[in-house]
């Protein structure tokens, strides 16, 4: 960790940065070659990272991988999403959509966007998903080494602020991440949101991507602290949905997570496509038909008329 | 002494040390198999550099690799994660494990988040447990493991192709059976050949040659696909997964 901060911290950060071009190859620490292997970038601290010898290395990030800026940029980092978190009586709920898309093109349908930090920690990936995956990655070798170390695990409070700490130490390097660190301590259910502009909040309730508008909507709408089980489970989902449909950077399908004190459940992945036509299907907290609202309106609107459909 | 005219107009100057090399990957995992396949033809622009520039390699007897994007690039990152494998291979005496080999090209790929590898991996083998595995990666290191996956100028081509062939995507079972969970080897190689010819007529940037590596779990045989012509083995030990190679034509206009 110091050492990055002494690379990366300062004004002058250009004239630092680019030395370690040349140094790539003899960078490799005898860790690399033996048996500690595994433990590699641990001996080392924060592996280190190769920037390119020019004067704004950030901003020749910028210019070769922000397609919002530039949509014929070359590297296509995958965007858009819907995440969110709640905090409730029964613990915490995550819910997140499967979506990733590259421009206008959807890159994948199936990506895992909570990360299992540990059995007590789940974190959320919204931003760049390598970001995400790398960090929250590294975040759970930390937590272990503090759980060898204090002999009790880490509050999420400890984890999220460790996460926190890190991003910003890269402040302006081009990282992009906004993610939710949820888990169960002594203290009880915990969310918080960490993102990469150096932002820590602690809160009941988040949602971050370019769906959590629609997720917000129906969340504050249903939201309660003595929701049961079941009806958080189905407020999850329900948000997940809408802001699938309503959302052309999110759907494909929604990943369900229940945190409760004895760590963090998986309770399904569910269609957005089926959630709109039959629902969730036979799971707690379902309504027993699909979320669309064609089906409410049948017979009722100008599509098709009650006297339409009195006819027929 | 630089002349008047020139400084008077703003100039601007930027690194470029990107460019994209056409072509397409693609992999897809069986139940006890994995078939990673790539065309061979290398472009820039309209013109064609190379009618032979093997996209695809062999890492170990269980894991191969294949690169899209810029060629210099992809070749450079193939010989570091070989040479971090040989190293494993010396220190562990034995070869890295495919989901360890995913994680390492995770780290490889990160490690340059800030001057980016301008490829995108896909990697295919045999996973400790004998099942085939597909990992894909973008050009940073985020990474998921799937059954299929094509990359490349053509993945949105082939890409809706393979979903509606290997995941049945948009197509309803006839009454009272189901779809494969699994597709077995010869079926998958059609489809495989089928990308790319299609791939080839539709997109410029595909076409000359077509390599299709396939790696077999401990025990298991080709059965009914030795008959396919100009397959050649690639294995080094006797005592575990198999590798295969099968290289094709592909249009060359």
């Amino acid at each position: 960790m110091n050492s990055i901060l002494q690379r990366y911290s300062g004004s002058s950060a250009g004239g630092r940065l680019s030395k370690s071009v040349v140094e790539d190859d003899s960078d490799f620490s005898d860790a690399m070659w033996g048996s500690e292997a595994g433990f590699g970038t641990l001996a080392k601290g924060v592996p280190g990272f190769v920037v390119p010898s020019v004067p704004d290395p950030a901003a020749f990030l910028r210019l070769h991988t922000d397609d919002h800026a530039d949509p014929s940029c070359r590297i296509k980092i995958q965007h858009g999403t819907t995440t969110l978190a709640f905090r409730f009586q029964g613990g915490v709920i995550v819910a997140v959509d499967s979506r990733a898309t590259a421009g206008s093109y959807v890159a994948s349908g199936t990506v895992k966007k909570v990360i299992e930090i540990n059995p007590y920690l789940l974190g959320t990936m919204a931003g760049g998903a390598a970001d995400c995956q790398y960090w929250e990655t590294y975040l759970g070798m930390h937590c272990r080494l503090h759980e060898l170390r204090n002999r009790e695990r880490i509050s999420v409070s400890a984890a999220s602020k460790y996460l926190s700490n890190l991003v910003y130490s890269y402040k302006g390097m081009g990282l992009s991440m906004g993610t939710m660190i949820c888990g169960w301590d002594k203290t009880g259910p915990a969310v918080f949101y960490v993102d990469s502009d150096g932002t820590r909040l602690k809160g009941d309730l988040f949602s971050v991507g370019s769906g959590s508008t629609f997720a917000y909507g129906v969340l504050d709408q249903g939201y309660r602290w003595d929701l049961t089980d079941e009806e958080a489970q189905e407020l999850g989902r329900r948000s997940i949905y809408a802001a699938g449909h309503r959302d052309a950077f999110s759907g494909n399908s929604c990943n369900l997570y229940h945190v409760k004190e004895d760590g963090w459940k998986f309770i399904g992945n569910y269609d957005i496509t089926k959630l709109h036509y039959e629902g969730p299907g036979n799971v707690a907290g379902s309504p027993g038909h699909g979320y669309g609202y064609d089906l409410r309106v049948e017979g009722r609107s100008s599509a098709n008329p009650p006297e339409v459909a009195a006819q027929a | 002494m630089p002349d008047m005219a020139s400084l008077a107009h703003p100039q601007q100057r930027a690194f470029n040390p990107y460019t994209e090399n056409g072509g397409t990957i693609l992999a897809i995992a069986g139940a006890d198999f994995s078939v990673i396949a790539g065309d061979t033809r290398q472009s820039e622009g309209y013109s064609i550099q190379t009618r032979y520039a093997p996209k695809v390699f062999r890492l170990t007897d269980r894991a191969v690799l294949a690169v899209n994007g810029f060629a210099a690039d992809g070749n450079m990152f193939v010989k570091k994660v070989k040479q971090r494998l040989e190293w494993y291979r010396h220190a562990h005496a034995k070869d890295m494990p495919l989901r360890a080999i995913a994680r390492l090209i995770q780290t490889m790929l990160y490690a340059r988040r800030f001057f980016p590898y301008y490829v995108y991996n896909i990697l295919g083998g045999i996973e400790e447990d004998g099942t085939g595995a597909v990992y894909s990666f973008d050009p940073v290191g985020s990474y998921e493991r799937e059954a299929c996956r094509a990359a490349g100028a053509a993945q949105s081509l082939v890409q809706p192709f393979l979903d509606n062939q290997i995941y049945f995507k948009n197509q309803v079972p006839a009454p009272g059976t189901s779809h494969p969970a699994h597709l077995p080897l010869p079926t998958v190689l059609s489809i495989v050949i089928d990308s790319f010819t299609s791939a080839t007529e539709r997109h410029i940037e595909v076409g000359d040659g077509l390599e299709i590596y396939i790696v077999l779990a401990k025990g298991r045989t080709l059965h009914g696909t030795e008959s396919i012509g100009g397959m050649q083995e690639l294995t080094t030990t006797d005592d575990g997964e198999r590798v295969f190679v099968v290289r094709r034509d592909l249009k060359k206009d």
